[in-house]
């Protein structure tokens, strides 16, 4: 009996009972849906969120004061990590090889008011590079004016959210608005940005980091962001960085890291919870092949007299056998090119919704759904084809 | 062709054997024509599954042409099964959902044949039993003694050497009856051993021998042309075993 016989003669059988094949073809189907729908979507986020990052800046080196990694030092010894200050921030445009520019900023939150209107919103102290460094683009109006560091002009650019709720219908250039005590005069408005890694971009204001430093009476940066003139030298600059921030401080007391090692950290975590969805929707999988089981048990014991009749026809025992399996395999198989269909047509309407979303089935997930689908189906379909080729003959012809 | 010697079937009932087939001896050679008759119940198609090798005897010998099944595998008894042996049923055990051409070409399927020679092959075995216009009707589109004749086709295509026919023509009519008995008997003049199991002692009448069954043994054999006293025999009062005339 040849494969392309064998195949034939399980589809016959299998269109013999049209609703009880379609209904368990039906759940493999399902199953390697949602495999294709939710990896699909998993790797969309992974490459929604690295483009995100890649929107923020690349060749980006990120200081921060304090050291994430433990040295093993006794605590209390190390002692409190010295201030990032805007001398730092000094010497690193000064002295470090490669660097383009470097954006010093403070941040906290504050009301913002602008006569009866009120708003808490992000309060971001920087310079001028931070336009470039953060890729900002400005609607009206200018930026952070250039200039020394410790200038403390008292001017401050609105984001666009902000802008829009303290001067409804007016135009904000010009005007004054007041933050804690100080009064500062809106220089400039940003367009618009949305949501960035779960920060409101469009609901913040922007002003001198000296300024923001006295408002919120802080020495200590929250951060320095370092742009790198070419890829190549980022690392090397990230060396540096921290070897002229150690010898300025007299110990290692800052974690520098790159743009680009916290988009893989990011894409790690989002494959691994990828992965984690993928391997429940497997589960249904298996779920599937006990429908396929059970289908194929049912047929077993209602063909047992057709079972009995190949058998006296010649049919040999492995050849029985590999009807029934050929059955499973076929309703898996089946069931898995539907799924895959269902699951790609499901993920292209998910991005017709949200365009956003570059969601596509990964190749990847699409094999290992259909493997995995063949496999559950040659598994649950040995019991019933073991029990089918074990008809006593006899006994199956009997029943009439 | 066939020899049985001392055959026993026995099925295990609460512990205790219960015979269907005891000490059972004969012999039937290529070429014959052998009714077994018997009221129901007696063994007689334990008689015919045991010959046709789908049931193996719990005890005895039985020979096919020179060789003693008890020695053959899996793997032998089914190509006994496929090439040697026919079948025919009284319930004719077509594949419904598969065309007369189909269910005709089944053992040819087991036996790995290409499709075009399978068709090939149950086109003239459905034209040979008159049936060449059935062939893409599917057995519920099909008379009774269409069916049966389409089983006979079945039986018959890989050329067997005996052909075992229970109760062929009892869900039949008289006419279609009729045309499947003359088609067996053609069979059988064409040097086909033929095997029949029936309660009908107008069938039985055909045979060169009948051997009548009653309790699992062999109590009678007689020659064809008595039949109907047999039939007589068995309406005339209940038997014990061996108690023949």
């Amino acid at each position: 009996m040849s494969a392309a016989d064998l195949l034939r003669f399980a589809a016959r059988a299998l269109t013999g009972h049209r609703l009880r094949s379609a209904l368990s073809l039906l759940g493999v189907a399902i199953g390697v849906a949602a495999v294709v729908v939710l990896t699909a979507l998993g790797e969309g986020a992974q490459r929604y969120v690295t483009g995100q990052f890649a929107g923020l800046g690349t060749n980006l080196l990120i200081v921060l004061p304090g050291r994430t990694e433990t040295t093993g030092a006794v605590p209390g010894v190390g002692g409190v990590p010295n201030d990032l200050t805007l001398d730092d921030a000094r010497a690193l445009a000064r002295s470090v090889p490669g660097v383009e520019k470097v954006a010093p900023v403070s941040m906290g939150t504050e009301t913002v008011s602008h006569r009866a209107r009120q708003r808490q919103v992000a309060v971001l102290g920087s310079t001028s590079e931070l336009l470039e460094v953060r890729r900002l683009k400005l609607a009206r109006g200018e930026f952070l004016p250039p200039g020394e560091l410790d200038r403390g002009d008292a001017v401050v650019v609105l984001a666009s959210k902000a802008a829009r709720e303290l001067f409804p219908g007016e135009d904000p250039l010009g005007a004054v608005v007041r933050l804690g005590d100080s009064r500062l005069r809106v220089i400039g408005v940003l367009a618009p940005r949305g949501v960035q890694l779960g920060v409101d971009m469009d609901d913040a204001v922007i002003l001198p980091v000296a300024t923001a430093m006295r408002i919120f009476n802080r020495r200590s940066l929250f951060r320095i962001l370092v742009q790198v003139r070419a890829h190549a030298e980022v690392e090397r600059a990230r060396v540096a960085v921290v070897a002229l921030l150690k010898e300025r401080h007299s110990e290692e007391d800052v974690t520098c890291f790159t743009q680009e090692a916290m988009v893989a950290t990011f894409g790690q975590i989002l494959g691994a919870l990828t992965l984690a969805v993928a391997a429940i929707a497997a589960i249904s999988l298996s779920v599937a092949g006990i429908g396929i089981m059970n289908v194929m048990l049912v047929t077993v014991s209602e063909r047992t007299q057709e079972i009995g009749l190949l058998k006296a026809l010649g049919a040999g025992r492995r050849q029985v056998l590999a009807i029934f399996l050929a059955k499973a395999l076929l309703l898996a198989a089946a069931g898995g090119l539907l799924g895959v269909a269902f699951g790609a047509g499901a993920t292209a309407g998910l991005v017709g919704l949200y365009p956003d979303l570059d969601a596509r089935p990964p190749g990847w997930a699409v094999g290992a759904a259909l493997g995995v689908a063949v496999v559950v189906g040659g598994v649950f379909g040995v019991l019933p084809a073991r029990r089918a080729m074990r008809l006593d003959p006899v006994a199956a012809l009997a029943r009439r | 062709m066939i020899r049985l010697e001392r055959i026993a079937r026995a099925y295990d009932v609460g512990g205790r054997p219960l015979f269907a087939l005891r000490d059972v001896s004969e012999e039937i050679r290529a070429g014959e024509h052998v009714a077994i008759m018997g009221p129901s119940g007696s063994g007689k198609s334990t008689l015919l599954n045991v010959l046709g090798c789908l049931d193996r005897p719990t005890g005895g010998s039985y020979v096919f042409d020179g060789r003693e099944v008890a020695d053959l595998d899996d793997e032998e008894l089914t190509r006994l099964r496929r090439h040697q042996i026919g079948f025919v049923f009284q319930f004719f055990h077509l594949v419904p959902r598969l065309t007369a051409l189909e269910n005709v070409a089944l053992p040819l399927l087991f036996a790995g044949l290409p499709p075009d020679q399978r068709r090939e092959r149950a086109r003239a075995a459905l034209e040979a039993v008159g049936l060449a216009e059935r062939a893409t009707h599917r057995p519920d589109q099909l008379s009774g003694g269409e069916r049966q004749r389409t089983a006979l086709a079945r039986a018959t295509i890989m050329g067997p050497r005996v052909l075992l026919a229970d109760e062929p023509t009892g869900n039949l009519d008289t006419v279609s009856g009729r045309q499947v008995l003359d088609l067996l008997e053609r069979l059988n003049g064409q040097g086909l051993t033929l095997v029949v199991v029936t309660h009908d002692p107008g069938i039985a009448r055909r045979a060169q021998r009948v051997l009548v069954l009653v309790d699992g043994r062999v109590v009678r054999r007689v020659p064809g042309r008595e039949a109907a006293g047999v039939a007589e025999w068995f309406a005339s009062a209940p038997h014990q075993a061996g108690d023949g005339p």
